[in-house]
């Protein structure tokens, strides 16, 4: 019994050395420990072995089963390590390679600004409308305080399609669309295309304003300094302050130029503000009260702001772009920049 | 506006630098977009007294000067080759690194072997002429006059010693368009008096109308007329004092009746003019509109057939001046000229405008006049003319004159409250500063209590209600005080995007999603791009813009394709491999032509691609598109007359036609050496934005699991993968989707044929889906299949 139970476990020893695999270990395993291996053969012979010595038959048994289970889990658990190794390295990936996917379009910088700027002020209360580009002189002019022949007119060199219609010339006829047909409180932003004869690095026939208008009980200057105020830090940075000046626009009464302090420097004076410290960006002022009248508003019991500014032009000081025809040529090298 | 520092010094006692004028005139509304240091060009250049002048002793042509420079030096030896110098003249000395006019600089130098430690200088090398300094045109030397301490820097010597404000006027202040006008603000802005004009003259005994008769038939295109009879007149050079006012403000003096126009022109903002009575017929002056088709020459020389619109003076028989435009050739003021009638109008601004656009035809008197001109400033200004033909000792001014039309009624006053104007400004100016800004700007300032009348002098035509007067107040007192308050009083609103806009946005982020970048184009193109892509038949629907900047952006357009192979080919011809682009605008739909009414702006989105793209790829922006929107289109052959025939589809939705997409033609691509295939495509987005908006509705999800079947499919080649999915979700409403996975062509199913793979899925409605219940949808599909397109299982 002793030897057959030594020669076993030699069996087994030597067995084991020869195991490459999962697969060969358990058809070794089964050689022995299978139903019909030479432990479990063991087992059944006991039934042939003299009663006296079954027992320490039996514990010899017991032994070389318990000890044959133990070398068989513990070549398993050595040969599942191996083959996972061998597989990590055999699947490893060169993770730096690149990526497949379709890749995202980007935001015309224009539209950037557009957006960010409806967010601004549409947290202030500010609804969205967006009037023709084709306006007849009404809208574009003559309500808006500029008759005919009047020299303003020269202060924007306009596109006739004839008659009465023309290609607008600011987002300012939005403004008498609006209160035309809504009495206050008004609170209107008008983003849109507008045309004006003029094309150089800093002038495009065509470009974006956006106007703004608030027209309500006690509405002040101070008022509007106050919401510009507050474009120019959530636009620009927390620093950015804003300077009124005075100006003239026949629809507004005080008119002012509002310059921004130079995003660039700071307001010490750079090449971007030309040393002055100052940019200028926007018109605005109180409306005049003859607009007002033309839009059937009682100009004494009402006064509004209004401001106008051009896209391009905050978009070219908010990226630094230096020429204006880069946004209308479309290179996908320039759009791809930009995204949000 | 040209100011110069000395001018208006002759009207306010300016005690600040120039500098800090510019930034005192700046706050108050006045921009000075150039403030010009006259003699900026000039350095180290001093008045010398040449003491001794020696022979070269090695030129025969140089002579060697020895000059006292007061402090600069009591003897400088300066070799010089001008041959007007002579002992004991004053000349202006270039000392060494002295800088000239045309940015000469002076260097000490040896002049055949004689050190010469500087430059006499000429007129033309400090950059002056005549009007400057007379003698300053000589050929040589500029020999200075009178007697001037050695060593005083030359600018102070010949007026250089200047700076000129170039100074940006609002179009509402034309009173500004003047030296006295800007002197005015300047007074205010520093709080100083303002001297008045000087319009003193003395007259001789006889009057304006024994000689000549005036009169004016359009009153309203000249609202004020005067005419003063000047004669005995001596056309002569104008002293050096006026010459160079002209000069600095740019203008070459001609003659002192002249010079006396145009000086009154640049002081006070009011054009002038005179006529040589020896040339005006039948004795008379008329303002009239012109005869249709009567001609006349201008001073310049250009011959002009006029209109009714257009206003003239006339003589008995014939124009003699463009009103407010430009005088006549006939009646201008010669060497020879004796008698003059002086002349200051104001003519209506919008038909001197209207006028001088349409002959083409400007002046410096139609400027000024298209800004407007005030009644009360022509009146000051004719005496300033006679008050400088007096000072000049020039002619003998007439006792009377012809003043037609001279403002009867004084400005009226404006009544408001101190009150008011804060409420608009936003903050509490103090009402004795409101009245003190009020009356430093001239207006007669009445004040009780809260209430305040201002009657706004006569050349602020501008001002017309308080909102004027708050502005006038603030732009003194100073925009620094406004601070800024959040819509203190204002009602609290909502606002925000429209749903519809939202969607604009919502439309265009799933367009990126796709690689698709956004383009802004511009909203007119070329009726050379409607030929191209040979649309000419659209073209004649397209509004055209009656002053385009030039024919290539002419039209505005009907169609977005045009911009868009524009820009997809400037980007092939930049080298950029792949591009695919979109943009989202409007297309301009006139109802009819020429416009009556107003013109539909559509709103339509167009895509483009090249580079790695084909027809399906391109059809994936759509379907993004719509799958973002939860929409399905459908796609059938199409043709577009700038698309490859087989590579073109319309794109319909609900059974509307939406849009296209195809392949830009090949013939139209080899026309242009695109050797890619490029990708267009346009949908309607205006007939699609109420299907966009759509609400969501929750379908609940299926009990029983969905069943999947495959089926290949033998079929004639002409077959369309939409026609095999029409008949197989017509044949089983179980059908939830048909995909097809594969497409096949070659021997295995012959000639002329193709199979087609499609992935199909059933989804169960009230109970489940039995593997045979399966099996029967699926044979009743083929036999279908079968019949409709003579589909038979591969």
């Amino acid at each position: 019994m002793k030897e057959k139970i030594e020669s076993i476990r030699r069996a087994i020893g030597e067995g084991m050395l020869q195991v490459h695999d999962r697969k060969q270990l358990f058809e070794l395993k089964m050689q022995f420990l299978g139903k019909t291996g030479e432990i479990s053969a063991l087992s059944k012979g006991m039934r042939d072995i003299p009663p006296e010595q079954r027992p320490e038959a039996g514990k010899l048994v017991g032994e070389i089963r318990t000890w044959a289970e133990e070398q068989f889990a513990a070549r398993e658990e050595q040969l599942k390590t191996e083959e996972l190794s061998a597989r990590y390295a055999s699947e490893r990936v060169d993770v730096t390679m690149p990526a497949r996917f379709a890749g995202t379009g980007s935001v015309h910088p224009v539209s950037l600004v557009r957006q960010e700027l409806i967010d601004i002020f549409a947290g202030m209360g500010f609804d969205i409308y967006e009037g023709p580009e084709i306006e007849q002189d009404y809208y574009n002019f003559q309500a808006l305080n500029i008759p005919a022949d009047h020299p303003a007119r020269d202060m924007q060199d306009t596109f006739f399609i004839g008659g009465e219609y023309l290609l607008r010339s600011q987002t300012s006829s939005g403004q008498i669309r609006v209160m035309e047909n809504k009495k206050p409180p008004i609170k209107v932003l008008s983003p849109g295309r507008v045309y004006r004869s003029d094309s150089d690095a800093t002038h495009s026939p065509m470009f974006h304003q956006m106007e703004g208008l608030v027209v309500d009980r006690g509405i002040t200057l101070n008022d509007l300094k106050g919401c510009l105020d507050e474009f120019a830090r959530r636009m620009f940075d927390e620093g950015t302050k804003t300077r009124l000046r005075p100006s003239y626009f026949p629809f507004t009464e005080p008119s002012v130029e509002v310059d921004l302090s130079c995003c660039n420097c700071g307001g010490k004076g750079c090449r971007v503000c030309k040393g002055t410290g100052w940019i200028e960006v926007l018109g605005a002022g109180v409306v005049n009260r003859r607009v007002l009248e033309n839009c059937g508003i009682d100009p004494d019991e009402y006064t509004g702001f209004a401001f106008g500014m051009g896209l391009e032009r905050i978009a070219m000081i908010k990226y630094g772009i230096t020429d204006i025809r880069l946004l209308f040529e479309g290179d996908v090298r320039f759009l791809r920049q930009f995204k949000g | 506006m040209k100011a110069p520092l000395s001018w208006l010094k002759d009207y306010v006692d300016i005690d600040v630098s120039a500098q800090e004028l510019q930034v005192k005139l700046f706050s108050c509304g006045f921009e000075v977009e150039e403030l010009i240091y006259v003699g900026a060009a000039i350095d180290r250049c001093v008045v010398g007294r040449i003491e001794r002048i020696e022979k070269h002793p090695g030129a025969d042509k140089l002579k060697i000067c020895r000059l006292n420079c007061g402090a600069y030096g009591e003897d400088i030896q300066i070799v010089t080759g001008a041959d007007n110098v002579f002992e004991g003249a004053l000349v202006p000395v270039a000392l060494e690194g002295a800088s000239l006019a045309g940015g000469i600089k002076i260097k000490k130098g040896k002049l055949r072997g004689v050190e010469s430690y500087g430059m006499l200088c000429s007129g033309e090398e400090l950059g002056i002429n005549d009007d400057w300094y007379d003698g300053a045109d000589v050929y040589g030397i500029l020999i200075l006059q009178g007697d001037i301490p050695l060593g005083t820097d030359i600018k102070q010597v010949v007026g250089l010693d200047d700076y000129i404000f170039d100074i940006s006027v609002t179009s509402n202040r034309p009173d500004c368009q003047s030296i006295y006008g800007i002197a005015r603000e300047v007074a205010a802005v520093l709080k100083k008096p303002i001297r008045p004009v000087p319009l003193n003259y003395s007259v001789g005994d006889f009057g304006t109308a024994g000689r000549v008769d005036v009169s004016v038939q359009d009153a309203e295109r000249c609202p004020r007329y005067i005419a003063h009879y000047v004669k005995d007149l001596k056309i002569e050079k104008s002293p050096l004092w006026m010459r160079r006012r002209l000069a600095l403000c740019g203008l070459r003096a001609i003659s002192n009746v002249v010079d006396i126009t145009n000086f009154v022109l640049l002081e006070l903002g009011q054009p002038m003019h005179a006529f040589d009575l020896s040339h005006i017929g039948g004795s008379a002056i008329c303002v009239r509109r012109a005869e249709e088709g009567e001609k006349i020459v201008t001073l310049d020389e250009k011959q002009f057939t006029l209109t009714a619109e257009d206003l003239v003076i006339a003589d008995a028989q014939k124009p003699v001046a463009l009103a407010g435009i430009m005088g006549g050739l006939n009646s201008g003021i010669g060497e020879g000229t004796k008698e003059v009638l002086f002349e200051s109008a104001k003519f209506e601004r919008a038909g001197i405008r209207r006028s001088s656009r349409r002959l083409g035809q400007k002046s410096d008197s139609s400027a000024r006049f298209e800004k407007g001109v005030d009644a009360y400033t022509t009146g000051i200004a004719i005496n300033r003319a006679l008050n400088l033909i007096c000072a000049l000792g020039c002619g003998q001014i007439a006792c009377d004159r012809f003043d037609i039309g001279a403002p009867q009624e004084a400005p009226q006053p404006i009544r408001t409250t101190f009150s008011a104007i804060n409420a608009l400004l936003g903050i509490e100016v103090p009402r004795e500063e409101t009245a003190d800004i009020l009356e430093r700007l001239h207006f007669n300032v009445d004040a009780d209590g809260d209430s305040l009348s201002a009657v706004p002098p006569a050349f602020r035509e501008d001002v017309d209600g308080y909102p004027d007067l708050a502005e006038e107040v603030i732009r003194m007192y100073g925009y620094d005080h406004i601070g800024g308050t959040f819509l203190a009083k204002a009602a609290v609103t909502d606002g925000g995007l429209t749903a519809a806009q939202r969607t604009r946005e919502r439309a265009m982020r799933a367009l990126r999603g796709q690689d698709y970048s956004e383009i802004i184009t511009y909203s007119f193109i070329s009726p050379k791009d409607y030929a191209l892509l040979r649309l000419e038949q659209e073209e004649g629907r397209a509004i055209r813009i009656k002053n385009p900047i030039g024919e290539d952006m002419s039209l505005m357009r009907t169609t977005l394709a045009p911009s868009m192979l524009a820009t997809l080919l400037r980007n092939i011809r930049r080298g950029n491999e792949h591009a695919r682009l979109f943009e989202l605008a409007s297309v301009y739909l006139a109802k009819s032509l020429p416009l009556q009414e107003m013109p539909e702006e559509r709103a339509t989105l167009c895509v483009g691609a090249y580079g790695g793209e084909d027809f399906f790829t391109c059809k994936g922006a759509f379907e993004a598109f719509a799958a973002e929107f939860g929409l399905q289109f459908a796609y059938a052959a199409a043709e577009k007359p700038f698309l490859h025939p087989g590579k073109c589809a319309a794109v319909l939705f609900e059974g509307k036609q939406v849009g296209y997409l195809g392949e830009l033609a090949p013939d139209i691509a080899e026309s242009l050496s695109v050797e890619v295939p490029v990708y267009l495509g346009e949908l309607d987005y205006a007939a699609l934005e109420e299907a966009l908006q759509r609400s969501l509705h929750y379908v609940p999800l299926p009990k029983f699991p969905e069943v999947k079947r495959d089926l290949a499919l033998v079929a004639e080649d002409s077959v369309l993968c939409a026609d095999a999915e029409a008949v197989i979700r017509a044949a089983c409403k179980f059908v939830s989707a048909v995909h097809l996975f594969d497409v096949y062509r070659g021997e295995q199913v012959g000639e002329g044929k193709k199979s087609m793979a499609f992935s199909l899925t059933f989804t169960p409605h009230e109970k489940a889906i039995s593997p045979e219940d399966a099996d029967g949808y699926v044979k009743r599909i083929l036999k279908e299949l079968h019949a409709k397109l003579g589909a038979t299982l591969r």
